[in-house]
């Protein structure tokens, strides 16, 4: 790629119309991510992080500006190609776990291979590597709904990272966990970070995160007010 | 290959939602062939014991000759063309003399319709073959509804009353030499059967019928003049159009049965699309494409269909198998209704039927499930991954 940039944003607007009047919930913002980033975007309620990686996801569509992901704007990218991103490129990590609930673990993250077509062989041994790494290679047979909410965020993170994409984005993704199974995911993503050389951005306002970025992006009212490279203790 | 397999693994992941489904729609389907294989072989039962009993490969009438019109009996009558004559020396076509007459049995006068034919005839299955014995009175032939009506029983004598064709009365005793069981009321209710050459002598019609009937093999078609060939389709339009009523009223249950059936379809549909929006979400998160979450959706729900055919399957073969061997016992009463009907309608089910039928459960259950389905068009990923709908 041309760009040594995986993610940039351009003067990247988001407006939500509300009956009348509207609401900015991104203003103008403007960020890179470098490939192998461990990020974070911090900020209060509305402050526009969900929205941001919702754009850089491909999953919504900026008002105004630009999003360039992996070389594709994402506001000129169809339904098709923006599902395609995603697909290849893009492992998504979300604060309800949203595992599909008949589906096994092992079905879970064997999902975004089967959208690859790729053959059965090699969907296995994909499958068994990312739940080995997230330590749940044992469960492979269980349904989501007898995991508890840490092993249910480790599959997550198993399905986000089964592909070995690019680009890992979290949406508050210990929001519902406890502090024990909180580090726990966290060391797992960390040490995922450091093996595949996976981009994560966080969205968060936990502090247990926070602590394990090595880059803090603060939003306040949709404007990035501090960017800031942290030098933490693992680091 | 893989939209397929996931929605085939969603659906039965549902569990008891899909099977309930799956079982009312299943139940609908066989309902539906059942009845249909119930009309088909009721349509074909009737067709086939009128052809046998009456109608054979179609009938030559007298130009005068009216079925409907009893009056019209006294001239309807005319001398085998020779055509036909040649026909009936080989036994493949047999002609019937019919007139009125006026039986006393036990006292009380009775209109009937005497009918002569040929004894020896093998072109209908009346059982003509029991009016060739000697006897002093006439032999005559009655079927099991006019014995019944009438009191009459085998040996019993009854006097006969008739017009020649100069319309001078006369009247001799007949004796009832046999009794038919027959589905056909059409030769049975008020009539009697005596030899041809007997009823031309008392008429005075020597060589006269008033129709022929041609037997099933012939194709016969000929033009005769002063005579009409009425074919086996003409002979049997009121069957065929009173099958058609029947077919719309019961088309009308299927209409139901499958309105239900579908309701509970599009209803779980529906409920599947709202309830499982954070699903859509995720599947979209995930790379999958809206049409193909369409696609997904859809055959999730057209798979009930393919599911319930297999679930008939199961029980409604050996089900729908053994009415047809069995049939299907019909009460007295049905003997009322006037049509040719035996102790036991015997349902036909062709592939035509099962094929069609599944064809139309199969679409019918796309398309509900399609409808619904649309709605995924609209949504937007980050509603759907929210919980909400577009």
């Amino acid at each position: 790629m041309e760009n040594e940039f995986l993610i940039q944003t351009e003067d990247l607007v988001k407006i939500y119309p509300m009956g009348d009047h509207s609401l900015v919930a991104l203003d103008h913002v403007n960020l890179t991510f470098k490939k192998g980033e461990f990020a974070g975007l911090v900020g209060p309620s509305g402050s526009g992080k969900t929205t941001l990686l919702n754009i850089v996801g491909s999953l919504d569509t900026p008002t105004e500006g630009s999003a360039l992901v992996l070389g594709e704007k994402v506001e000129h990218l169809s339904h098709k190609k923006s599902a395609e991103l995603r697909n290849k490129h893009i492992g998504f990590i979300f604060q309800t776990f949203n595992l599909l609930p008949v589906y096994t673990v092992y079905e879970n993250v064997e999902f975004p291979l089967l959208l690859l077509h790729m053959s059965p062989a090699d969907r296995q041994k994909l499958v068994m590597d990312a739940l080995e790494w997230v330590g749940l290679a044992d469960r492979a047979k269980s349904k989501p709904s007898q995991l508890s909410g840490g092993q249910s965020q480790r599959v997550a993170i198993a399905r986000a990272i089964v592909k070995k994409p690019e680009i890992v984005l979290a949406d508050e993704p210990t929001a519902n966990l406890d502090a024990e199974n909180s580090h726990h995911i966290l060391q797992t993503m960390e040490r995922l970070n450091r093996t595949l050389q996976t981009t994560f951005v966080f969205s968060t306002h936990d502090q247990k995160v926070i602590q394990y970025l090595r880059r803090k992006i603060t939003l306040l009212d949709g404007k990035v007010d501090k960017d800031e490279l942290i030098d933490t203790k693992r680091n | 290959m893989l939209v397929p397999r996931l929605a085939m693994r969603n659906l039965l992941g549902a569990g008891l939602r899909t099977w309930l489904n799956v079982v009312v729609l299943s139940i609908a389907y066989v309902t539906i062939i059942w009845t249909q294989g119930f009309n088909i072989g009721m349509y074909q039962q009737i067709s086939r014991s009128q052809i046998d009993a009456e109608y054979g490969g179609g009938q030559y009438w007298n130009e005068n000759y009216d079925p409907y019109d009893p009056f019209a009996l006294q001239e309807a009558h005319g001398v085998i063309p020779s055509t036909l004559q040649k026909w009936v020396r080989d036994r493949k076509a047999t002609p019937l003399l019919i007139t009125q007459g006026t039986i006393y049995p036990n006292g009380r006068i009775r209109t009937i319709l005497l009918k002569g034919i040929d004894p020896e005839q093998k072109v209908l299955t009346i059982p003509s073959h029991f009016l060739t014995g000697e006897s002093a009175m006439v032999p005559a032939l009655i079927g099991n509804r006019m014995a019944k009506s009438t009191g009459l029983r085998i040996g019993d004598s009854v006097t006969l009353r008739w017009r020649d064709r100069d319309g001078t009365f006369d009247a001799r005793d007949v004796e009832i030499v046999q009794i038919m069981r027959t589905s056909v009321q059409s030769i049975d209710n008020n009539q009697i059967w005596i030899p041809l050459e007997t009823l031309q002598g008392m008429t005075q019609m020597e060589g006269e019928a008033t129709l022929v009937v041609i037997d099933q093999q012939i194709g016969l078609k000929e033009k005769i003049e002063g005579w009409s060939f009425q074919s086996q389709d003409v002979l049997l339009k009121d069957i065929r159009d009173m099958m058609k009523a029947r077919t719309i009223s019961r088309g009308i249950l299927y209409v139901i049965l499958l309105f239900l059936a579908m309701l509970a379809i599009f209803n779980t549909q529906i409920l599947s699309i709202f309830r499982r929006r954070k699903e859509m979400g995720t599947l979209m998160a995930l790379g999958l494409t809206r049409a193909k979450l369409i696609l997904l959706f859809t055959l999730e729900g057209a798979m009930h269909g393919l599911l319930a055919a297999i679930i008939s399957a199961v029980y409604g073969i050996p089900l729908l198998t053994y009415f047809t061997f069995k049939g299907w016992p019909l009460p007295q009463s049905m003997d009322q209704y006037g049509i040719a009907i035996g102790d036991k309608l015997f349902p036909e089910y062709s592939a035509a039927l099962i094929v069609g039928t599944t064809a139309v459960i199969l679409l019918v259950t796309t398309v509900v499930s399609y409808l619904p389905s649309r709605r995924i068009a609209k949504l937007k990923p980050t509603d759907a991954l929210r919980g909400k709908m577009t």
